[in-house]
């Protein structure tokens, strides 16, 4: 249908299986970036004709923000708290991997049966953006420092920015800015909690938060 | 007269804003000025319970009956409120004993060392505005919103003097109790609206054949609220625990929200299978019994009272389970008697016992503590107060001149008439007719206990010596309430009367009709000629006395005094002695914990007696359960780890399963 979305979609997919296999923390803000700038381009492809001003505007607001200043705000709290480069994973790489192809077969299989609205523009964009979310959690849960779970955060959000394109005619421009503000105001603040809990704890390891779990009675 | 019946709808709910803004003005007023933040305060709930007040009677003469709807962005909620004779008879007693006791606690809190005054008055002019939405409502998910800051607010109060013994626990456990009434709410509202596809009230309809099992649903979620036992167990919890103006309020008039429920429902329900007239006229006299058994075995006067409320809900219990019983089997005059007594005992109710807490009150103030057993003689030091909780003690037992007496000769009326009218419902009236006799009886052994040990006999310590009258602001609203039960007792017809739309609500036009022809004759006469006749013989008593004292000389001299050598107050009955030929023989119920040492020898040195009564029904229904409910949920404490990722997990696996179980099925 239109290839040039299918690539995309194809390229959102891959950089999702990059983020699971990643071991090193600045390459996976690297590729977080640019599946970010890369869905910058989304709405655009996503309606073939007539380029909305809206959809330009989403666009470049979305890929500036996920492009340039997540990483930015990320790598400054990695420089900040010294944090070990490693990702220190729950869940082995090749463990999330193997999960990961097991959650697109899944997400491939839940897509086809979405019923949804409008006919999607590509009958990839629903699996690639259901998968991009299922990515997302798996890097909360699975990924021991707090970085990455942000991390995980802004993936959730490229997955749920990619699955609005199918609602793109009926979600209105304020609703995917509003997601937008959150997101930043969320990455915003855990960028400065992690720094916090660092200087608290001396670690950003979330794992060992339940330190402060209340003893069984 | 619709355009009336909304002028004082728009009243009402301008004394319920007047108070939202009062309380919330308190409490800014509170950090620069005290005096101004007990005015703001206590200005507020005066100026709005009276113009409430004043709107209800109207509408209570006027027979108004009128809704409006207003505009209310809530999934299924719409702003509607309502007035009509059950409403406004409800709001009566709610706007007079909160006015009243607003003023009172301007004097029972006084001084304030240094707190802010807003603590109290913000929660307490919200309670009465909660109250009064709770009665005006017409929608569903208002009328749970309205419910749930009510029991929110009067949390609060309960835990006002935190730092005190035991208090924060009572309010533990009035916490619960309120929303596991709550969860029974919540499911009878929505079984109600789902039936009628809107939470309007005017929508509500019960699927066919289901009444019995909602009404049931309200019969435990609103009898909680009102302590119908066995869901009593917060009542002598969180009255001595709560400030008195407080615990008169909630005993009062909050508790009836409870009573005003059920009989909603019952309206709301149109009919109910005769099987929950049965519970409910057992549910009262089981209540009754307890509920005054346990008020004689009481040391902490508080305590004491609260058992009492427990007591005379089951009273309103009976009348209003006879006329459930009269409507079921078609015997108008039993109805409207039942509901004519019930809806009378909640007004009496209301005045008396909001009398006797504030009474309670002024006795704590004035000594410091709530154990009668450390008190007595304080007729001699608060003669004011004393009179007062004389005048109360006389109205709860049921004796004329006072009002007690005429709300329950009328759920006596309906009783005698069940038992002499029809075979089937019999067996209800004989019931009914003996809970009632012995509650009577026993309640006035209560009494009689209470005030003869606490304000009778000599002080027992120097807490109860160094006692002292109320100040004024005190001191009014007991007087006032003692007026009001005097003349609704005097009035009693004119009280029946005012009440009558709303006995026609609950029991349709035919049971006004024959009702009202026994009513309106018998009762007024009865009443009236009764509290006169006994007012003349006190009269003609007094004037003998002074006749036969007039010129002899009069001596004073101390109580207990009979030809002792050496007389001291330990030689006085105490308040477990006093009760305990009738409380031994309900020791299967009371279960006291008793320690003794008796005395032994000839010449016996010490020897010790001490005896605890807890809550049957706590520790035998109520404990084992939530221990069980504890031990149950214990055994799911492995899901909690600690671990952030693990609840990630848990919501992400249950997103997922939800999102494919949607998919395939």
């Amino acid at each position: 249908m239109n290839n040039a979305l299918d690539m995309l979609l194809v390229f959102l997919v891959l950089t999702d299986l990059v983020l699971l296999g990643s071991s090193r923390l600045r390459n996976a803000i690297r590729i977080a970036a640019l599946q970010g700038l890369m869905l910058g381009l989304l709405p655009l492809l996503a309606h073939g004709h007539g380029f909305g001003w809206s959809a330009v505007l989403l666009g470049a607001g979305s890929a500036l923000l996920k492009g340039f200043v997540f990483p930015s705000l990320l790598n400054r709290a990695l420089r900040e708290t010294n944090a070990r480069r490693e990702i220190e994973p729950l869940v082995g790489y090749v463990a999330s991997l193997l999960i990961g192809m097991g959650a697109l077969a899944l997400s491939f299989g839940f897509g086809a049966r979405l019923p949804l609205p409008w006919p999607a523009p590509s009958q990839w964009l629903v699996p690639a953006g259901l998968f991009t979310v299922w990515t997302g959690l798996f890097l909360i849960v699975a990924r021991r420092k707090a970085i990455t779970q942000v991390l995980g955060y802004v993936v959730l959000e490229n997955g749920i920015f990619a699955l609005g394109m199918v609602l793109v005619e009926a979600m209105p421009l304020l609703v995917e800015l509003g997601v937008l503000l959150d997101v930043f105001v969320a990455v915003f603040v855990m960028g400065i909690i992690v720094f916090h809990i660092n200087r608290e704890f001396d670690h950003i390891d979330v794992d060992q938060l339940r330190a402060l779990k209340e003893p069984a009675p | 007269m619709p355009a009336q019946g909304s002028m004082l709808l728009f009243v009402l709910l301008g004394a319920v804003g007047l108070l939202g803004a009062s309380g919330a003005a308190s409490v800014f007023a509170g950090g620069r000025s005290e005096r101004w933040s007990v005015r703001l305060g206590v200005g507020g709930a005066v100026a709005a319970c009276l113009a409430g007040l004043g709107a209800a009677a109207l509408a209570l003469v006027l027979r108004a009956d009128a809704v409006r709807t207003f505009a209310w962005n809530l999934p299924y909620g719409s702003f509607a409120v309502g007035l009509d004779p059950l409403t406004a008879f409800f709001l009566v007693p709610t706007f007079l004993l909160s006015g009243l006791a607003a003023i009172y606690a301007v004097g029972y809190f006084r001084p304030w060392h240094g707190r802010n005054p807003g603590r109290f008055w913000l929660f307490y002019n919200a309670l009465v505005a909660s109250m009064a939405l709770v009665l005006l409502a017409r929608n569903g998910v208002l009328f749970l919103v309205a419910w749930e800051a009510m029991a929110l607010t009067s949390f609060f109060l309960v835990i006002h003097d935190d730092a005190a013994d035991g208090v924060r626990e009572a309010g533990w456990t009035y916490l619960v109790a309120s929303h596991v009434g709550m969860a029974f709410l919540l499911a009878l509202f929505f079984l109600l609206g789902r039936a009628g596809g809107s939470q309007d009230f005017a929508a509500f309809a019960a699927p066919a054949g289901s009444a019995g099992g909602l009404f049931l649903l309200a019969l435990v979620g609103f009898g909680t609220k009102a302590g119908l036992v066995p869901f009593h167990v917060w009542l002598p919890e969180a009255h001595p625990a709560a400030p008195s103006p407080v615990s008169a309020v909630m005993s009062g008039v909050m508790i009836k929200t409870g009573i005003y429920g059920i009989l909603r429902t019952l309206a709301l329900l149109g009919g109910v299978p005769a099987w929950c007239a049965w519970l409910v006229l057992g549910l009262g006299a089981v209540s009754g019994l307890y509920g005054v058994l346990y008020a004689l075995a009481q040391r902490d006067l508080k305590r004491l009272l609260a058992y009492s409320s427990v007591e005379n809900i089951g009273i309103v219990a009976l009348g209003v389970g006879l006329g459930m019983l009269g409507v079921c089997h078609g015997l108008p005059a039993v109805a409207a008697l039942g509901f004519a007594g019930g809806l009378l005992h909640v007004l009496n109710h209301a005045a008396f016992k909001g009398l006797l807490f504030l009474g309670a009150g002024a006795v704590v103030h004035a000594t410091g503590t709530r154990d009668v057993e450390r008190l007595g003689g304080l007729l001699k030091r608060l003669p004011w107060t004393g009179a007062a909780f004389l005048a109360g003690a006389v109205a709860i037992c049921g004796l004329p001149p006072f009002n007690g007496f005429a709300g329950e000769f009328l759920i006596y009326g309906g009783a005698f008439k069940a038992l002499l009218g029809s075979d089937s419902v019999g067996l209800g009236g004989l019931a009914a007719v003996i809970a009632l006799a012995l509650i009577g009886g026993l309640a006035v052994a209560c009494f009689a206990r209470a005030f003869g040990i606490v304000f009778l006999g000599e002080p027992r310590t120097a807490d109860a010596e160094q006692g002292h009258e109320a100040g004024a602001a005190m001191r009014g609203p007991m007087i006032a309430l003692a007026a009001i039960c005097l003349a609704l007792g005097l009035g009693a017809g004119a009280a029946v009367r005012i009440l009558e739309p709303a006995v026609t609500m609950l029991t349709g036009p035919a049971g006004a009709s024959a009702g009202e022809a026994s009513m309106t004759w018998l009762f007024p006469i009865t009443c009236a000629a009764l509290a006169s006749a006994l007012l003349a013989v006190v009269g003609a008593l007094v004037g003998l006395r002074r006749r036969l004292l007039a010129g002899r000389p009069v001596r004073e001299t101390v109580t207990w005094d009979c030809g002792y050598a050496a007389p001291t107050a330990r030689m006085q009955y105490t308040a477990t002695g006093f009760a305990q030929p009738l409380t031994q023989g309900a020791e299967v119920l009371l279960q006291p914990h008793v320690e003794s040492r008796l005395p032994a020898g000839i010449f016996p040195a010490a020897a010790a007696f001490r005896s605890a009564t807890g809550d049957v029904a706590r520790h035998r229904l109520f404990d084992p359960l939530f221990r069980g409910t504890a031990n149950l949920l214990g055994r799911l404490r492995w899901l909690q780890q600690g671990r952030v990722h693990r609840y990630v997990l848990y919501v992400v696996a249950s997103l997922v399963a939800l999102l494919g179980w949607a998919l395939v099925r």
